[in-house]
């Protein structure tokens, strides 16, 4: 299905959102247990401004709790990850570096610069797609209903479903759902946005509507992380690709490095698979 | 098979209830043992079809009382909930301790207690108090209205509970991840979500809370019931005016009925598959289930 995507998507939200910092994101030596698993192994990653970094790598391997991480919505057990020169989830107690745990609302103030889209949409079932668009702006940001709407309208046309602004997500096919659930994150004029295998919950024929809005995006300047395994996306807009295994970043490069000539056994294993 | 039992049980049931009714009310005008009894149907026709103003009153109580304690009960129990599946001890323990102790023990009792207790001990004297339209004058009602609140609070905790569990976590980690606060997570999304769990459930809860609310005649409240006893009591006329009694309350709890019918039809708008609704006819009469055919035909 073709999909009219503008090419001013950022315009809606009033241009590019300008990170105050040229390195958006950088993770530290971040270790994550979930009880005796060791699923984060000292990962480091640091994106720069207008960067997009896709992450690849086998189920299990701990991509998604790593950006969950990047957002606070796991925690971390050791190491720093500053995104947008902040640091997530946990403050300075003294001098001995040791990590406590923010306050709830700092920890809100921070997730309000990073956009994420779900696998699963996670769109709220009871408001339609530009009630979905709006709501955090004017709860979260105190915008007016006028200036929020005009707003939830503009990236509703850009994402290319002006026309589905009072259809609730059940009435919507999942490349629509997922293109508004990518328009309301960036309602919020994120500074990073995160996609955890944005398309692999679709039906294939709708995967490439989706992937339309992410190259835009991409191309406009916006600082992404994407895990996915969409290699014809990686190729066209990634800058770099990381590949994990087993909590560890394997090794990182640009698509052309990456895909064709992998220095890690690992990662030809696995390109092997799903290449 | 299970359902198509039940729902031919509840229709036999009825039938037999009724037909129970009139042989007993046939019975009892005919029977002569000891003592003639005269029946004076009168009364029970003119306290349906003119009630004075005592029973209107009372009426008003019942209606007055229950709609109070269920609000307050559904803010407490969504305050308790809250507080048993919360990160912070202290609140965990507290909504704990409530819920078990209001469950536990028989609302008769909290309600004697309460109220009496700390009077006779001297330690306070209950005040009155109005709320809006819902001017209570009389300390009893008050109180009685507040301890019913209370009591319901701890039962709309485990239904609230049920329904916020009942929202998939990916809905509040969407907010979250919105920048939205605990509060917004809870009050925006959550919530509205829990309700479509909470309101079958919370339908129930108002439709026993209509008749609990004759409880509080262990506080002399002149609600419908202990406006009925004391006509019942004073003129030795308990069939007669008992009948009339639950006429008025089967006339509220029937009205909720279909008042429910339709707030739930309403409530599952939106996401889900949406509920076909029940029509007055099978309210009053029962659904019938089209594999009951089937048990009726013997196959
Ligand atoms: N909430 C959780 N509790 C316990 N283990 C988890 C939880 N979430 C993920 N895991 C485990 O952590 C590992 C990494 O999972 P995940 O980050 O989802 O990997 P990926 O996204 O790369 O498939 C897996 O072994 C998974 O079973
Ligand atoms: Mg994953």
């Amino acid at each position: 299905m073709a999909v009219d995507v503008s090419h001013d998507l950022l315009g809606a939200i009033g241009g590019v959102p300008r990170p105050e910092t040229d390195v958006v994101v950088d993770a530290r030596g971040v270790n994550k247990w979930f009880g005796r698993l060791h699923v984060l192994k000292d990962v480091s990653l640091q994106v720069k401004r207008q960067e997009t970094v896709v992450v690849i790598g086998p189920s299990g391997s701990g991509k998604t709790t790593f950006i969950r991480c990047l957002n606070h919505l796991e925690k971390i057990q050791s190491g720093r990850i500053f995104v947008n020169g902040h640091l997530i989830g946990y403050r300075e107690a003294g001098s001995g570096g040791k990590l406590v745990e923010d306050k709830e609302k700092n920890i809100a103030l921070q997730r309000q610069e990073i956009g994420m889209v779900f696998q699963r949409f996670n769109l709220f079932p009871h408001m339609t797609a530009l009630e979905n668009i709006i709501e955090a702006p004017i709860q979260v940001r105190g915008a007016g209903k006028d200036e929020a709407v005009a707003m939830g309208r503009a990236l509703l046309d850009r994402v290319g479903l002006a026309a589905k602004e009072k259809s609730y997500p059940n009435q919507l096919s999942g490349g629509q759902q997922q293109r508004v659930a990518i328009a309301r994150a960036l309602a919020m004029k994120p500074a990073l946005m995160l996609f955890d295998e944005p398309t692999s919950a679709l039906d294939p024929e709708m995967i490439g509507e989706v992937l339309e809005v992410m190259k835009e995006l991409a191309r406009e300047g916006m600082t992404m992380i994407v895990v996915s395994h969409e290699m014809g996306f990686a190729r066209e807009v990634a800058n770099r690709v990381v590949m994990m295994d087993e909590g560890v970043v394997v090794e990182e490069g640009t698509p052309d490095q990456l895909f064709s000539q992998p220095t890690q056994e690992r990662t030809k294993t696995f390109l092997s698979k799903i290449l | 098979m299970a359902r198509s039992i039940g729902s031919l049980g509840i229709r036999r049931a009825r039938l037999a209830g009724f037909l129970l009714l009139l042989v007993f009310v046939v019975s009892a005008c005919s029977s002569n043992k000891g003592a003639t009894y005269h029946f004076e149907w009168d009364i029970t026709f003119r306290s349906i079809l003119s009630p004075n103003g005592a029973i209107i009153n009372g009426l008003w109580l019942t209606i007055a009382i229950s709609i109070v304690a269920q609000l307050l009960g559904v803010v407490l129990g969504i305050f308790a909930a809250l507080g048993k599946m919360s990160k912070i001890w202290p609140f965990r323990l507290v909504a704990n301790f409530y819920i078990w102790f209001f469950r536990g023990t028989p609302l008769i009792v909290q309600l004697t207690m309460f109220y009496y207790a700390p009077q006779i001990a001297h330690i306070v004297t209950w005040p009155t108090f109005g709320l809006g339209p819902f001017s209570f004058s009389d300390s009893a009602v008050t109180i009685g209205c507040l301890i019913m609140g209370v009591n319901e609070g701890a039962y709309m905790a485990e239904i609230v509970r049920a329904g916020i569990l009942a929202v998939d976590p990916g809905q509040s980690e969407a907010a979250k991840s919105l920048g939205m606060n605990y509060r917004q997570t809870m009050s925006r999304v959550v919530l509205p979500q829990a309700a479509r769990v909470i309101i079958p459930p919370l339908g129930n809860e108002f439709n026993n809370m209509i008749k609990n609310t004759s409880l509080l005649y262990a506080l002399s409240v002149y609600e419908l019931f202990t406006t009925f006893d004391n006509y019942a009591v004073t003129s030795f006329q308990y069939f007669e005016y008992f009948f009339a009694c639950c006429f008025w309350y089967l006339l509220l709890t029937t009205i909720w009925g279909l008042v429910q019918a339709r707030i739930e039809v309403r409530f599952s708008r939106g996401s889900g598959p949406t509920s076909t609704g029940i029509s007055w006819r099978e309210r009053l009469l029962g659904r019938a289930n089209p594999d009951e055919i089937s048990v009726l035909g013997g196959h």
